[in-house]
């Protein structure tokens, strides 16, 4: 630089030594940051799954986690095992099941639809739904929370099980908004129709998975 | 900035820097990726604000400290740790405040690695400055991309949402132009604070005398 009569080069070993030291310094940071921060992050998380929980099942002041898979239930814990789908059991003041919850997703018109819906295991029905995470379009897509006539399709959306135990009886459909007949099928909001059927499909794909795992084993829930 | 037979700046004229005349939103127009995109909402762009200047001021405090024992030729590889390693820290604190405001940042978190203010500041500033000077520098940058940030957010969420900080201010009968949330609207946002920016700046040149200089900078 401005013609400096000689250039002093700086020795590999200079740079190696400051990248590790730099390296070693910025690692104990990081470190330190994810413990400090760990049981406030795990408490947060928890808190906004209750939150959620608790939204789509009235009434119920406590949430278990638990996994169904090919071999039934069992409760959460480590990395899930492939072919398992998660639920969330909410249980009341009592101790006894309220309700199940569980998260169904599917592409809407901007991004993936995260929802989480509340079953009834006495009712055999969808009873509550809240939303997870979406990007949809402000004013569009975001009425799948806002709208009280879209919301009421899944005060009691039918999810029997069929004879064999295997499929849901009929299948969740959503239909083109004011043709609803049966008590399976969403009423699509008029205009936001890409994100009524993408909630109603995370529903349905995520129902036919859970459901004939869930059924058979729901004594092993209640008594929890 | 400390250049060579010229007086240094005071730390008051340090810090009105990146407030005022090098403002890295709406003089030097840097870092628009997380600008336009976490915009939305006055909320998001404070958090986004914060989340900046602390990355900013940690890091370059950081190769402001370490700025005569790092050899040249991995200088860059250097800022580039320190600036990641912050970003994860504020990654994690902003999990650990507010999960809301995690999700709702997403990615432009983990973006602000390569904000190119970050970098510029680090190179630019910190590498050749003494630490509280750089502080000073840092905090004024910080405070300038945030005061941005917080003009477009605000604008976009009293005009998109009819609201400010969440709280409804016209009442029931107001349609939102739901354009100001959409990225369109953050340009609109952002071109009109630019005009208003560069005809102040130009006004405050011409009165002063000195119109070729203010047209220059258009």
């Amino acid at each position: 630089m401005n013609g400096a009569p000689a250039v002093v080069a700086t020795s590999s070993r200079a740079m190696v030594a400051t990248l590790a030291l730099v390296a070693t310094l910025c690692g104990i940071l990081i470190v330190s940051a994810y413990q400090g921060t760990l049981s406030a992050v795990t408490a947060n998380k928890r808190v906004a799954l209750e939150r959620a929980v608790f939204k789509v099942v009235p009434g119920a002041v406590s949430v278990k986690e638990f996994v169904a898979g090919p071999a039934g239930i069992a409760p959460a814990g480590g990395v899930p095992a492939k072919d398992t789908v998660k639920f969330y059991a909410a249980y009341d003041a009592a101790g006894a099941l309220k309700g199940i919850a569980a998260e169904g997703s599917a592409s809407g018109y901007a991004d993936v639809v995260r929802v989480l819906y509340a079953w009834d295991p006495a009712r055999q029905a969808i009873t509550g739904l809240g939303v997870i995470a979406m990007r949809e379009t402000p004013g569009i897509g975001d009425k799948i929370y806002t709208d009280a006539a879209f919301l009421a399709n899944f005060e009691a959306l039918d999810a029997r099980l069929d004879a064999s135990g295997t499929a849901l009886a009929n299948p969740i459909r959503v239909v083109k908004h004011g043709s609803k007949r049966n008590p399976w099928e969403i009423d699509a909001i008029s205009g936001a129709t890409v994100t009524s059927k993408a909630v109603g499909r995370g529903i349905n794909d995520s129902a036919q998975r859970l459901l004939p795992r869930l059924a058979p084993n729901l004594d092993q829930l209640r008594g929890n | 900035m400390a250049i060579p037979g010229q007086q240094p700046l005071s730390h008051l004229e340090e810090f009105m820097e990146g407030i005022w005349k090098q403002n890295p939103v709406f003089v030097m127009v840097l870092g628009m990726c997380p600008v336009l995109a976490v915009s939305v909402s006055a909320v998001n762009a404070l958090s986004m604000g914060v989340a900046t200047t602390f990355v900013l001021l940690c890091s370059t405090l950081l190769v402001s400290l370490i700025r005569n024992v790092v050899p040249k030729e991995v200088r860059i590889a250097t800022y580039i740790v320190i600036i990641a390693t912050f970003v994860t820290v504020v990654d994690y604190l902003i999990a650990a405040i507010s999960l809301a405001v995690y999700e709702a940042l997403g990615a432009f978190i983990q973006l602000i690695v390569v904000n190119c203010i970050i970098l510029g500041r680090a190179e630019a500033h910190a590498s050749k400055n003494p630490p509280l000077r750089t502080a000073v520098n840092a905090l004024g940058m910080g405070a300038g991309f945030t005061i941005g940030l917080f003009a477009l957010g605000s604008v976009r969420e009293i005009l998109g949402a009819g609201k400010l900080f969440g709280v409804a201010l016209f009442g029931p009968d107001f349609q939102p132009w739901v354009v100001m949330v959409l990225p369109p609207g953050g340009f609109f946002v952002l071109g009109a604070w630019l005009l208003l920016f560069n005809w102040l700046k130009n006004r405050a040149a011409g009165s002063a005398g000195k119109l070729a200089e203010g047209g220059a900078h258009g």
